[in-house]
């Protein structure tokens, strides 16, 4: 039987209290959400806080918010923000249908995160938050570019997803810090995808691969974000590939060289997923394919912003 | 610590420590030892309950968690009529052979035709697939629920 060592329990009722109990306990305390990280490891003896501090009844954090736009009104110009509650339920984001149309890789993403018992429990804070190098929203929200909202006891910091991971399980959040909320930056003209291989339904990623990019009336890549799961790409993120394909028409041939990219600067380890070689073509072909698939979205979206 | 839960509609006062599982609260506390306890690991499904109308796996669920709150397990599944239809559909489809998997099977296609009354048979696949049936009878849980589905159509 696994069993978790001993420790003690408390419930927040506020984020304030929360914090409160995060700095009254220091170090040693660990906020539980869904607890699908953290009590596995909890149990293995990988985790063993003093003190629980249980948020599933601060239902505030798990709020869906669409600020500054109109997802549904065709031509709609300027820019906006959908802002998810970090204790929203994979679930819960999966049956979000504005998720899926202003962010289609979130869907993606999700459809293929864990099982759907499991996506009723577990939260995307603290999938984020886990920092597994193999976790699938890591490598989304950077790659859409999402700015990680971090409270405080004074007040609230805003990280940008791409700076938030320190590495391997580890984030800049602070011991006496929430995440409380991602915020997606909205442009019109873009669209998004994300393509994961795993060696079971269910499983975690032996790699992945996020893009979301922003086409002018000619195909050409306005703007674009790359993220990679699992390959040791530096923040989740493919920045070189990204460099490339931003400015040059989104052609087959450029589709295929920014994936040449990704690979070559992503860093895998050889595991019981595969070897470095594999993962490495995983990451080139996975990066190509969601590019493709979010170029494809791009150009069927409604809201688009007008010719100039 | 002390928790107060409802299971199948029935309060409970426990003492219990902060460290116990829901899955051991139900089976080693409240003696209810349909809900089966599998690899511990929220893999293969068999611990799954319900908590406040959700199916969860109830090995990663803590049971200070669900003080407070209102759980329902395969005991709870059987009405004043008797078994639920869906119980009567694996019998009827012979969805079950050791039984092991058959509670969290039960409780998540409960909650899957009470959600959506007519789902196509992918539909089904993919709501049973965090859970795991090692007597390969998958064919026979999806034409149960299946089955089920159809009988509450009529």
């Amino acid at each position: 039987m696994q069993v978790p060592a001993q420790f003690e329990y408390q419930r927040a009722t506020s984020v304030e209290h929360a914090i409160a109990l995060l700095t009254r306990y220091g170090p040693e305390s660990r906020v539980v959400a869904g607890g699908h990280s953290l009590i596995p490891m909890m149990k293995l003896r990988l985790a063993q806080p003093e003190m629980l501090i249980d948020i599933n009844d601060l239902t505030e954090l798990a709020a869906i918010r669409v600020e500054g736009v109109d997802a549904r009104a065709p031509g709609v110009t300027g820019g906006g923000e959908l802002r998810l509650g970090a204790l929203l339920r994979h679930a819960e984001l999966l049956a979000a249908a504005e998720v899926g149309e202003l962010c289609p890789m979130l869907h993606d993403a999700e459809r293929v995160i864990a099982d759907p018992v499991v996506r009723n429990r577990g939260t995307i804070g603290g999938s984020v938050c886990q920092a597994d190098p193999s976790e699938d929203l890591s490598g989304a929200f950077s790659a859409l570019r999402a700015v990680a909202v971090i409270q405080g006891g004074e007040s609230a910091r805003t990280v940008p997803v791409r700076e938030f991971f320190t590495g391997p399980y580890q984030t800049v959040v602070g011991p006496a810090e929430l995440l409380v909320e991602l915020r997606i930056p909205l442009r019109p003209g873009g669209s998004s995808a994300y393509v994961k291989v795993n060696r079971r339904s269910g499983d975690w990623a032996v790699a992945a691969a996020a893009a979301a990019l922003w086409l002018d009336g000619d195909d050409t890549v306005t703007e674009v974000g790359i993220g990679l799961t699992a390959v040791g790409a530096r923040g989740f993120v493919a920045e070189e590939a990204e460099d490339f394909l931003r400015g040059l028409p989104a052609t087959e041939e450029n589709v295929v060289a920014a994936g040449r990219i990704a690979a070559q600067h992503c860093n895998p380890s050889a595991d019981q997923r595969g070897p470095v070689d594999y993962k490495r073509h995983l990451a080139g072909e996975l990066t190509s394919r969601a590019l493709r698939r979010a170029a494809a979205r791009a150009r069927e979206v409604t809201w688009r912003s007008p010719s100039p | 610590m002390e928790i107060t839960v409802t299971v199948n509609g029935q309060e409970h006062t426990c003492e219990i420590e902060p460290r116990l599982l829901l899955v051991h609260l139900l089976r080693d506390e409240l003696g209810l030892t349909g809900t089966h306890w599998g690899c511990d690991t929220s893999n293969c499904g068999a611990c799954t309950v319900w908590m406040d109308q959700v199916p969860v796996k109830s090995c990663t669920v803590l049971a200070a968690m669900a003080d407070g709150r209102h759980v329902r397990t395969v005991e709870g599944l059987e009405g004043p009529a008797g078994l639920d239809p869906l119980q009567l559909s694996f019998m009827s489809c012979h969805g079950l052979q050791c039984g092991f998997c058959t509670p969290g099977m039960l409780l998540t296609a409960r909650w899957l035709l009470d959600h959506n009354p007519d789902p196509s048979d992918r539909e089904i696949r993919e709501a049973i697939s965090g859970q795991t049936c090692r007597c390969t009878g998958y064919e026979n849980i999806v034409a149960a629920i299946r089955h089920a589905a159809q009988q509450a159509q009529q």
